[in-house]
């Protein structure tokens, strides 16, 4: 069987490309232009999928966005995609597309018990039954749901495509290219305005494809044609298709996804999947037309029931017919539209009107053809289980209250015309307060929030004569205020047939004796009765019945479902619908693909990554590198088989006895300048600043003002008013914002500059005993003696040509120094270190080893600095000088920071000196006490000594003044560890500070 | 993505600015004296209003200079933006 129901010379498809592709493992055929679901139609396949609760089978409602229930799993070039809108995506060669929510086929689904038990599955079912008991939760309930429910199966591989973000400013931002997209479009981009004109499908037009109207004495299709055919070769104007505008967030910053190679095979070289517009409007013109809404009846989810408007648009675009014995239901002059296209193309219609007795052009047209038409009569509901084979008809009274005899009548298809819903999503995304329109039964934008314009269809005008004159006078005026150009633009006359009233009923009542179900949602399978139940058990905001029901919820966001179920709440409520009032819709307006948003920002394009001038170096000579910060720093260099703790030992070790050197360019660096840079340090810091010499480098101690030590660091005086200030590596950024913060707002009487240069200085520490000699021999013509260069000391030295700075300060502990200089000569430096210090054992050393060497003598760091400490906390209560106020210090005196037994860094050994406490364990007293065991502090950083080859930790802990020399246990539930502890001073190693200063 | 007027630089996205919290929050002066009360309204006590509020932001990817946003805390309008050292009439 091949495209039995594709129609000859219709659509435009085209028709010399044929296509193969698979669904469900079967190979089917259709043509370039189809879409995956005009294509299946055309070869007579409705059942798709399964729905999401009661797994009844489901086939096409729409033929677009529209679409609540046809979502299949797409394979394509290797991926898979799931929650792919079989109506959206267009077809290719080899496409692949499997069914969701079925288990195990679409044919026979286990999952559809369900329905015969749909008794027990009412509105809140979830909520209710699932609950209890509570262990039968995680084995039984929720293994279930994720293998009978869910909208397709998401990829565990990595995304090979790319996906790029784009952003754009613009005059006019049009989000749709029907009549009022393309008239407001054209006119203001004749008036030179920067114009973007967004269509989310693939084709141009809107509704003007499948409309039998005149525009300018051509077709609306042909004249849609001209129009963009023009716009693009405007140089103002952007024109995009397969973009869709999901979202409108503040500021009229709106949200695109354009699908640049959804519709091929396999993505072109250098293209992305899917590209993301952050677009940045003047102006925001929405002309994201209606879409046509359904009218309730039994078992109205039946595959073979779809919209009238999706089954001629399959007709006019795809050639395609939906059904060879088509039953039309409607309540106003659209299903006629449907009714006369079917019959032009040899098929014989039957109406079913609700309305008695509607006069208008376009029913005389149907009339004229010889069309079936059955007044005051409905579908009461339709027969059939996997496909629509007749439906129960009966006559309805003037009231809408009493059915006539049920007549059984043979169709295969039933299209839906409950006449038109706006398409209002975006404007009530841009905070519009949306007002209902009695005459059309729906709401439509209200007082514009942002600036924003609504026009045609989603403003609720349906005359295109009308829709036309207001886009083209929109368009024309909005631009003038932004480019004052004024063209005049000739408004073409315009043929359409008018329409009657259409008629506001939207439910047909059950028949006595018989439940159907009557579905209002079709996505989320809520039907009439779930509503029912959840307005009986006492929910009355439409919000809460919204949750309760799921109606209107999920990537649907009640397209055809909402005023159906308004229209539910307000008759049982006995209120009108505006009173019932809507639900807030939600960007996205359409799911849309995790890839996009995240777009090129993946792996280590997540955040940049920074590496110092010597990474190089690093690289060649095994450094195994970790991350810190956003910078990549060597952790260890790998000699032969060592692991971690080997090399840091080996590396540690030898600053100890010789000489090691290691790569501190990532140490934050600002330059302060100025008269007052010193009264500054002064206020920032908690020590005194305003006697520091020229030539001397001072350790600093920042709070922020809740009294919490912020950072610290050395600075150095290089030159009157000009100082060098270090920070840590993790709070560079911070501290830099810090300094503007006071300099700009709290103290601009200051007459001082600072500006950040890590990058501009690339720094090594050289540290051991026998440093000074190298140092010696790489600035020979410098007195780095202990005299020259005390401790604290800061000079300029000349490095083989290159200009150095020379700092003599200590992290390890060690006699050592700082060299800096800048960045471009970071590698000469390093080489010329190496080179010289040979003689001396000189071996880089890592983050790790520099851990270690500054655990063992007490020097805190990031993970004593925790955000969580005051200065006494880290031993640190000297440097706060009681003379002078500085940033944080009134906070000090608060009661739980004076507390006697106020927590203290310590060191901690454990007893058998052999096992090493892990980082984060609780210190408590008593290891077999009952939980939950009083904490009295914890481990903040762990090293193995290499002074005195054992385990060695730091912690802070409650009155550390006064444990020193006491005995308790360390604890670790993570690694199931408890170790028998003695706290230790925090200065392990060189108690007294000896070395530094040797 | 709220749209900034900076006063030195123009109309810039969101993305290069960073939050500062109340603008109007005035720092006590050093070396006096301060209740206990003043200083912790002054670190800690913050209304979480709903409407205009003046607030700091700054220009971090740009000017890097502190500025002065008055915005309406539930709609996010933005009225008008000053320089650190301008007056908010
Ligand atoms: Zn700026």
């Amino acid at each position: 069987m091949t495209q039995a129901f594709r129609v000859e010379n219709v659509g435009l498809i085209n028709r010399d490309k044929k296509l193969s592709f698979k669904f469900n493992g079967k190979k089917y055929f259709g043509y370039e232009g189809d879409t995956l679901a005009s294509a299946l139609l055309a070869n007579g396949v409705h059942l798709v999928g399964r729905s999401f609760k009661y797994h009844r089978p489901r086939g096409f409602f729409g033929a677009g966005v529209d679409e609540p229930y046809a979502v299949v799993q797409l394979y394509r070039n290797g991926e898979t995609e799931p929650n792919i809108k079989a109506t959206e995506q267009e077809l290719f060669e080899g496409l692949e597309a499997k069914s969701v929510n079925c288990w195990p086929s679409v044919n026979f689904d286990v999952g559809a018990i369900n329905n015969f038990l749909k008794i027990f599955l009412p509105a809140g079912f979830y909520y209710k039954t699932f609950m209890w008991p509570k262990s039968f939760w995680f084995r039984i309930y929720e293994p279930f749901i994720r293998k009978a429910a869910g909208l397709g199966v998401a990829s565990t591989k990595h995304d090979k495509e790319r996906y790029e973000h784009k952003y754009e400013y613009c005059d006019l931002l049009i989000a749709g290219s029907g009549p009022s997209g393309l008239a407001s479009a054209y006119a203001a981009a004749k008036n030179g305005a920067k114009v973007i004109l967004a269509e989310d499908k693939p084709r141009f037009g809107g509704s003007l494809l499948t409309s039998d109207v005149n525009i300018g004495n051509q077709s609306g299709k042909d004249w849609a044609e001209g129009i963009i055919a023009e716009l693009k070769t405007m140089p103002n104007v952007v024109v995009k298709n397969r973009s869709q505008i999901f979202g409108y967030y503040d500021h009229n910053m709106l949200v695109m996804s354009e699908k640049v190679s959804d519709h091929l095979p396999a993505t072109k070289k250098y293209h992305p999947n899917k590209r993301l517009w952050y677009i940045r409007a003047k102006e925001v013109l929405i002309s994201s037309g209606s879409i046509e809404r359904p009218i309730v009846f039994g078992n109205n989810d039946t595959p073979g029931v779809m919209l009238s408007s999706a089954a001629k648009e399959y007709l006019k675009v795809y050639g395609v017919l939906v059904g060879r014995k088509p039953l039309v239901f409607t309540n106003n002059d659209s299903g006629y539209e449907t009714a006369i296209e079917f019959k032009k193309h040899g098929v014989d219609p039957i109406i079913l009107d609700t309305r008695k007795n509607p006069k208008s052009e376009i029913i005389d047209e149907a009339k004229n053809l010889g069309i079936n038409i059955k007044n005051s009569y409905v579908v009461v509901a339709a027969n059939g289980y996997k496909k629509v084979k007749s439906a129960h008809i009966a006559s309805i009274s003037e009231d809408k209250k009493q059915l006539g005899e049920i007549e059984n009548l043979q169709c295969d298809c039933i299209c839906v015309s409950g006449f038109w819903t706006p398409t209002i999503h975006l404007a009530s995304q841009s905070g519009n307060k949306t007002k209902f329109k009695e005459e059309i039964d729906a709401f439509v934008p209200g007082q514009s929030k942002q600036n924003e314009t609504t026009l045609g269809a989603a403003n609720g005008v349906f005359s295109l004569e009308e829709t036309l004159k207001t886009s083209f006078s929109v368009g024309s005026e909005l631009s003038k205020k932004l480019t004052e150009n004024d063209n005049e633009i000739a408004i073409p006359n315009v043929v359409e047939k008018k329409s009657s009233q259409h008629d506001k009923f939207w439910c047909v009542p059950l028949p006595k004796g018989k439940h159907y179900k009557r579905f209002l949602d079709f996505q989320n399978d809520v039907a009439v009765s779930d509503v029912e139940i959840a307005l009986r058990e006492g929910y009355r905001s439409i919000e809460h019945v919204k949750r309760y029901t799921t109606l209107g919820m999920a990537t649907d966001q009640g397209k055809t479902s909402n005023l159906n179920g308004l229209q539910l709440v307000s008759e049982i409520e006995n209120k009108v619908v505006p009173a019932v009032g809507h639900t807030t819709f939600r960007p996205p307006y359409t799911p849309v693909s995790i890839g996009a948003i995240v777009g090129r920002e993946i792996g280590k394009h997540s955040k940049p990554t920074r590496k110092s001038p010597m990474h190089d170096w690093h690289e060649k000579n095994n450094a195994v590198f970790v991350d810190a910060g956003v910078w990549l720093r060597p952790r260890y260099y790998k000699r032969g088989n060592e692991n971690l703790f080997e090399a840091s030992k080996r590396e540690a070790k030898n600053v100890r006895s010789n000489v090691g050197v290691c790569d501190v360019t990532t140490l934050g660096k600002i330059d302060i300048k100025g008269p007052d840079a010193a009264e500054l340090l002064n206020r920032v810091y908690t020590n005194a600043w305003l006697k520091l010499p020229v030539g001397k480098a001072r350790y600093g101690l920042m709070l922020r003002e809740d009294g919490i030590v912020m950072d610290d660091g050395t600075t150095t005086r290089i030159f009157e008013n000009h100082y060098h200030m270090t920070t840590t590596t993790a709070q560079a950024a911070n501290v830099l914002s810090h300094l503007e913060y006071y300099l700009q707002l709290v103290w601009p009487e200051l007459n001082v500059n600072v500006v950040s240069t890590t990058e501009q200085w690339a720094g090594a520490a050289i540290a051991g005993p026998k440093s000074r000699d190298l140092l010696q021999k790489l600035f020979p013509s410098s007195d780095v003696s202990n005299e020259g260069l005390p401790f604290m000391g800061y000079i300029e030295g000349d490095l083989f040509g290159v200009k150095a700075r020379i700092f003599r300060i200590s992290f390890s502990g060690e006699l050592a120094y700082e060299v800096n200089v800048e960045s471009d000569y970071g590698n000469f430096m390093w080489e010329k270190i190496m080179q010289v210090g040979e003689e001396f054992k000189i071996q880089p050393y890592g983050t790790e080893a520099l851990s270690t060497l500054r655990i063992e003598m007490g020097h805190v760091a990031g993970s004593e600095l925790d955000g969580r400490t005051i200065p006494y906390d880290n031993a640190l209560d000297g440097l706060v000088s009681k003379k002078k106020d500085f940033i944080g210090k009134r906070s000090l005196q608060r009661s739980a920071f004076t507390a006697e037994d106020r927590q203290r860094i310590v060191g901690v050994v454990p007893l058998d000196k052999k096992t090493s406490i892990p980082e984060g364990s609780h210190l408590v007293k008593d290891d077999k006490a009952q939980l939950p065991n009083p904490k009295l502090g914890h481990i903040s950083a762990s090293c193995w000594s290499v002074e005195y080859d054992n385990p060695f930790s730091l912690a802070i802990l409650k009155d550390g003044k006064n444990m020193i020399g006491k005995k308790l246990f360390a604890m670790s539930p993570l690694k199931n560890k408890v170790i028998p502890v003695e706290i230790v001073s925090s200065h392990y190693v060189d108690p007294k500070g000896e070395r530094v200063r040797s | 993505m709220l749209y900034i007027n900076c006063p030195h630089c123009g109309m810039r996205s969101q993305n290069e600015f960073s939050y500062g919290g109340d603008a109007s929050v005035k720092r006590p002066e050093l070396n006096k004296e301060v209740s206990d009360q003043e200083w912790d309204n002054f670190v800690y006590n913050r209304k979480s209003l709903r409407g205009k509020h003046l607030e700091l932001w700054q220009h971090i990817s740009g000017c890097r200079q502190w500025i002065k946003v008055e915005r309406d805390t539930a709609t996010h309008e933005i009225f008008r933006t000053f320089k650190a050292d301008e007056e908010v009439a």
